[in-house]
Order: C-alpha cells, then sequence, then structure tokens
C-alpha cells in the first residue's frame, strides 16, 4: 500500500530545505498530501506520515532523514525526530485554534478537504439569517480588526452597508510588512478558502460585489496559493455571480504590492490598488463611506475576514466569551526572533508577555538571557522582563506605552544595543515615509541624527529632549501610524534601557 | 546561454516596443491596473525600460511625470537597468536582526563586494535589502532568485553563493 505523508509547502518549509524532503519522499514512492504549516517552525521542514494508528509526525526532516523515518514507520519502531501525534504536542494543546484549526492538516488547493473539514457552515448560516443579521452577530462578537487598529469589525460593516450607494467593496490587507510576524502569510499558504469564506460572508453582510486581496510581493508563495484558491472557489461557485447558489454576487482579485511598507496603511493601500503613488490619505473621509475608487469599503486585515466563518459557524457568544476585558475572541500571536520555539500561537487575548516568551516559547534559542521583547512589528515598543507581566490585551498594552499591532512578538537577548534599534525605527520609517506629511518625512532624518549626537557627544541632555520633543511631534503630527507610532520604538528604548543611550 | 537566446540577459533587457505593448494590454482597461503593468513589464524586461513611461502615459491617459512618480516610488520597480543574474535578498528587519542579520549581511557584502542595491560589473549579482520576508521564527532569513532561505549563517551562505554559479 502507498504511504501518504502530509508535507508543509508553507515559505518556512520552502526556506528550510522542504522541496529536497518532497523528492525523498517522492523518490521513496511516497504520495505527498502538500498541506500548509502547523506553525512551529523550529521543526520545520514538518512531515507527518500516516500510519495504521493515525498521523504520526517528525521534524525538522532533511532529505537523507526521510529513509530512516519510512523504514521506523514500518517498523512501528521509535526514530530519533518523532514527534508522535502532533495534536499532544504541548505547544499546540496549549493554544485554542480557531483561525488556524485546519492549517496543515488540509490541502490548501482542495475546496473539498476544507469543506470536509467544517468550511463553509459558516457562509452557509450567513446566507441563511441575511446581512442584518450577520451584522449584528459580528458586532455581538466583539471582533475588532486585527491589522493593529483594533476597531470593532461591526462596526464598519455597518458604515459600510448604510452608505449610500450600489457600488461597495471589500479590501483585504494582505500587506503584512510587520517585521515578526507572518500569521497572514501562514494562512493564506495553508488556509486560503477561510479568507475567501470570511470575505463572502463580509460581502453578503455590507452588499459589496468586489473584494480584492493586496498581497506584498515579498509573498511569492502565498500569491500563487491565494489565486489558485479563488480559481477554484469561482470554478465551484463559491465566488462568482451567484455565491453558493444565493442571489448574492461576489467576485475576488489579487493584487500584488511592490515593495512598500507604508502600502499596509489602509489609505495608502487605496492609492496603491487604484495604481497611485502609495501616499496615506487625510481622514476623513473614512473608507466605510468614500474608500477604493471613492466607493464605500470595508479594509481588514487577513486574521479579521477569517474570524468571520469562526463566529457565523458557533455563534457571537462562542467567540464573545473568549478573551480579556474589551479584547475578545482569539488571536494569533506570532513568536519570533532569538526565540527557542518561534510559531504561531493562537490564544484567547489574556495570556501575559512572560508567559508568551518563556513558558510558551521556550526562552531565547541562543540560551542568552532574553533583554528585549518588541510586540507589534517595527511600530511596537520594546518591552523589558520587567513588564513581562503584561496582559496580551488592546488597553492592557497601551497603558504601558506599547501595542500589540499584528501581534508579532520579538525576542532579543542581551547583546541587543537598544540605542542602535531606536536609530533604526528612525531609520526605517525615513526609508519608508510616503512623504506627505512633514512630522514623518523630515522628523524620521532628524530623529537618526540626533540618536547620532547622543551616541557621540558626552553631555547629551539638551539632545535628549530634542529627541522626546521630536517623538511628541511626530506622534501627534503625523498623517499615518507609520510618522505617529515610530515614537513607540524609539521611546521605549529610551524609557527602559537609558543606559545604552550614551556616548561611545 | 548563446547570443541571441531570447531569454539571455542582453534580449531580455533590450526595448521592443511589440513586446512592451503586449505585456501591458491585459491590464490597460483594469481599474488601477498601473501597478499590475508595472509589475509585467518588469517581469519582461527585469526592469521598467524609460520609452515604457511614456507607453504607459498613453495606454492610462496619464502624465508621464504621474506614471514616473508611480514607478520610482515603490522600492520593487527598476528603472535603471536589469538586476544581475543572481538577486540576493537579504533581510534586515527586527526579527532577524535578533538571530545576527546584520553580521550575514556583512559576510554577504564582503563575499559578494557589493553594497545594498549594488549590482556586480559583471551582471552577476545584485544585493537587496529585505524588510521581512514572513520568515521571521526561522531567520536570519533571505530571498535567493526568488527562493526563500532559511536559519542563513556564514557557511550556508558561502554555500549558496558558490552552488549559484556565475
Amino acid at each position: 500500500m502507498t504511504v501518504r505523508a502530509r508535507l508543509s509547502h508553507d515559505t518556512a518549509s520552502v526556506a528550510l530545505g522542504g522541496k529536497a524532503v518532497a523528492r525523498a519522499l517522492r523518490e521513496a514512492g511516497v504520495e505527498i498530501v502538500p498541506v500548509g504549516s502547523r506553525g512551529l517552525f523550529w521543526l520545520e521542514p514538518f512531515v507527518e506520515v500516516r500510519t495504521a494508528s493515525g498521523w504520526q509526525a517528525f521534524g525538522p526532516v532533511a532529505a537523507t532523514d526521510v529513509a530512516g523515518i519510512l523504514e521506523a514507520v514500518r517498523n512501528a519502531a521509535p526514530h530519533a525526530l518523532s514527534l508522535g501525534r502532533i495534536e499532544d504536542h504541548p505547544f499546540l494543546k496549549a493554544q485554542t485554534r480557531l483561525t488556524f484549526a485546519r492549517c496543515g492538516t488540509v490541502d490548501p488547493a482542495s475546496l473539498q478537504d476544507y469543506e470536509t473539514e467544517g468550511g463553509l457552515a459558516g457562509l452557509k448560516h450567513a446566507i441563511e439569517i441575511g446581512p442584518k443579521a450577520i451584522r449584528d452577530e459580528i458586532l455581538a462578537s466583539g471582533l475588532r480588526g486585527r491589522g493593529g487598529a483594533g476597531f470593532p469589525a461591526g462596526i464598519k460593516w455597518n458604515g459600510a452597508a448604510d452608505a449610500p450607494g450600489d457600488v461597495k467593496y471589500l479590501v483585504c490587507n494582505a500587506d503584512e510588512g510587520d517585521s515578526g510576524t507572518y500569521a497572514d502569510r501562514m494562512l493564506m499558504e495553508g488556509d486560503p478558502f477561510l479568507l475567501i469564506e470570511g470575505m463572502a460572508i463580509a460581502a453578503v453582510a455590507t452588499g459589496a460585489t468586489k473584494g480584492y486581496i493586496y498581497i506584498r510581493s515579498e509573498y511569492p508563495i502565498a500569491i500563487a496559493a491565494m489565486r489558485r484558491a479563488i480559481a477554484v472557489a469561482r470554478d465551484k461557485g463559491l465566488l462568482g455571480a451567484s455565491v453558493l447558489g444565493s442571489a448574492f454576487a461576489f467576485d475576488l482579485e489579487v493584487r500584488v504590492g511592490a515593495g512598500s511598507y507604508v502600502c499596509g496603511e489602509e489609505t495608502a493601500l487605496l492609492e496603491s490598488i487604484e495604481g497611485r503613488r502609495g501616499q496615506v490619505r487625510a481622514k476623513p473621509p473614512l473608507p466605510v463611506h468614500s474608500g477604493l475608487f471613492g466607493k464605500p469599503t470595508v479594509i481588514h486585515n487577513v486574521l479579521t475576514f477569517a474570524a468571520a466563518p469562526t463566529i457565523l459557524t458557533k455563534g457571537a457568544g462562542f467567540y464573545r466569551d473568549l478573551g480579556l476585558g474589551r479584547s475578545r475572541g482569539t488571536m494569533p500571536i506570532q513568536l519570533a526572533g532569538d526565540i527557542k520555539h518561534g510559531g504561531l500561537f493562537e490564544t484567547p487575548f489574556g495570556i501575559t508577555l512572560g508567559e508568551l516568551v518563556n513558558d510558551i516559547g521556550g526562552g531565547t534559542a541562543s540560551g542568552r538571557p532574553i533583554r528585549a521583547v518588541q510586540v507589534g512589528g517595527p511600530l511596537g515598543a520594546y518591552f523589558p522582563p520587567a513588564l513581562f507581566d503584561t496582559p496580551f490585551d488592546y488597553e492592557a498594552f497601551t497603558a504601558k506605552g506599547g501595542l500589540i499591532g499584528h501581534g508579532g512578538v520579538v525576542v532579543f537577548n542581551d547583546t541587543v544595543d537598544m540605542a542602535h534599534q531606536a536609530r533604526f525605527a528612525m531609520e526605517f520609517c525615513a526609508v519608508e515615509s510616503c512623504g506627505k506629511c512633514t512630522p514623518c518625512r523630515i522628523g524620521s532624518v532628524r530623529g537618526m541624527e540626533t540618536i547620532d549626537k547622543i551616541l557621540k557627544e558626552p553631555a547629551n541632555a539638551a539632545q535628549m529632549a530634542l529627541l522626546r520633543d521630536l517623538c511628541d511631534t511626530m506622534k501627534s503630527g503625523s498623517l499615518c501610524a507609520l510618522g505617529g507610532f515610530v515614537p513607540y520604538p524609539v521611546l521605549s528604548a529610551i524609557d527602559h534601557f537609558p543606559e545604552d543611550f550614551v556616548a561611545r | 546561454m548563446k547570443a541571441g537566446d531570447v531569454n539571455s540577459a542582453a534580449t531580455r533587457g533590450a526595448w521592443s516596443e511589440d513586446r512592451a505593448r503586449a505585456a501591458v494590454a491585459p491590464h490597460a482597461a483594469v481599474p488601477g491596473g498601473l501597478l499590475p503593468a508595472l509589475h509585467a513589464l518588469q517581469a519582461e524586461f527585469g526592469f521598467v525600460p524609460k520609452p515604457a513611461i511614456a507607453l504607459l502615459a498613453h495606454e492610462f491617459n496619464l502624465s508621464r511625470a504621474e506614471v514616473f512618480g508611480v514607478a520610482s516610488f515603490y522600492h520593487d520597480f527598476r528603472l535603471d537597468g536589469p538586476a544581475g543574474r543572481h538577486v540576493l535578498k537579504l533581510c534586515r528587519a527586527e526579527a532577524c536582526q535578533a538571530v545576527g542579520a546584520e553580521r550575514i549581511a556583512a559576510a554577504a557584502q564582503a563575499a559578494l563586494k557589493l553594497g545594498w542595491s549594488e549590482t556586480s560589473s559583471d551582471g552577476a549579482w545584485t544585493l537587496e535589502p529585505a524588510y521581512c520576508l514572513g520568515l521571521c521564527a526561522s531567520g536570519p532569513s533571505a530571498m535567493l532568485n526568488g527562493e526563500p532561505v532559511g536559519r542563513l549563517d556564514e557557511t550556508k551562505l558561502a554555500e549558496l553563493i558558490e552552488q549559484a554559479g556565475p
């Protein structure tokens, strides 16, 4: 009988030698089931082999390990890389996987797999209950935008539905440019139909008939997976003139970014889809009133749309019961940087930063002590271990001078130079600024220069005061989150690690 | 590669209005089609040749300045000529910094004798910075000729450069 094996086709698996493993498996006559990643990246390339007692996991697998693994499976013998049943692994067992429930178990090109594993139930229910009831469910679930701003999704949907006009759009922001984040990529590569279903639900709820998924060009595998899934969805009647045979029409198109970080900012992203420079727009008007091509537009991050099918399937109450304070449901947190167990950890809001990096993440991969953790991408604050009791929650992080952003957690060991990191934040802002507003365009350059002076001149109190003042101006005077949030990494570095801001 | 080979670097980069029109045509009627059209031109020629700016301006009913403004805004679009035969993109963002990306960058710059965004004089290599490739749990990461690479160290980097060939 042919042996079947699941092999992750995620970018991370490919980056770590997955293609060579695939060749070795094929040469050994194994039938490969292409899947996304389970999100345990220290175990990639990751292989699950079908045995008499279920799927048995192995990782990290090199091509040269394949023969031995197959031999061990045949003889039901132990193997050094064996991980047993992966669902029992503590990293997965400790999670509440809703958005990522299927990732790593289904073929991302197979709508049949998706449906067998519970997919499309949310959309079918949505079509039954109709637009108003869907929006009520989303509002009642407490779902907030997962891109970072945390705006209640239901309010956006209502805004777009109530806006006058026949033509309305959905835009999915898959321009996941924050360092330390990869959940959008993982989902698009591993379970693209979930995003399609989520957007179809939003389309039914708001009256939008066309949606765009804007994916950054750095993600070629995700772009291909998403395009393939959209083609399948059209072919099977999930997208098109009649969504699943209903009276609702909806179609999707993938647009590819071109290497601009600021295009992750929603209004810059709209400009980019319209074929212009990715310059931010002043708000108002809000995109729900006048967004893409001047039409009412709901714009969400991948994970926000992807949460909708769960809410419609399991009910608003189920989702709302998870979480902490005003942060409801689960957040796919991404552990990255110098961390032993780096990977995707989906959990209800409320887990502390210390639990995440020490208990779940296992501390640093290098074995050195942790000095700082940057949460929320390049515009997020650096937290020292003294703040590890901060619960993962929008408000709790804001209260400590930080933000959770898109859920990226980057661990730095004690060799990190925090003045260097602060300077990098300014440099990055200078490179990526769209140029429209002065605080961001000029402020970032002046910020770089000021930090350089601080590191050169022994008595630097005046320059430090100037840098704080500049951060204040950028924070309140910038048009968007790029210039407006750069003060987070800079000020947190100064506040928590002042010893690094000295002349050397 | 033989001279006259349709895919040779020289032929690929050489301007041809017919090829440019064919690349742009599917996007000209699409709302907001300028970015897809620029991507298509770059895929065809390896960069966005100067005459293409005028062609795009005509097709999209824009001024040449507007088209140039868009093309020059985005890091991806090359306006000065095609990249080298091998393109190495190294991630310089925070998650990779935390695991030694700067050391890898220095090694790459020394091995290829290139600074950021430079192409070697023999047209062999281009070294580009990238700000996140979504491989933040398995860095330092890179992309070599479109293929992702993770957990880079100096040895693996030297092997990649060696194996890529001339």
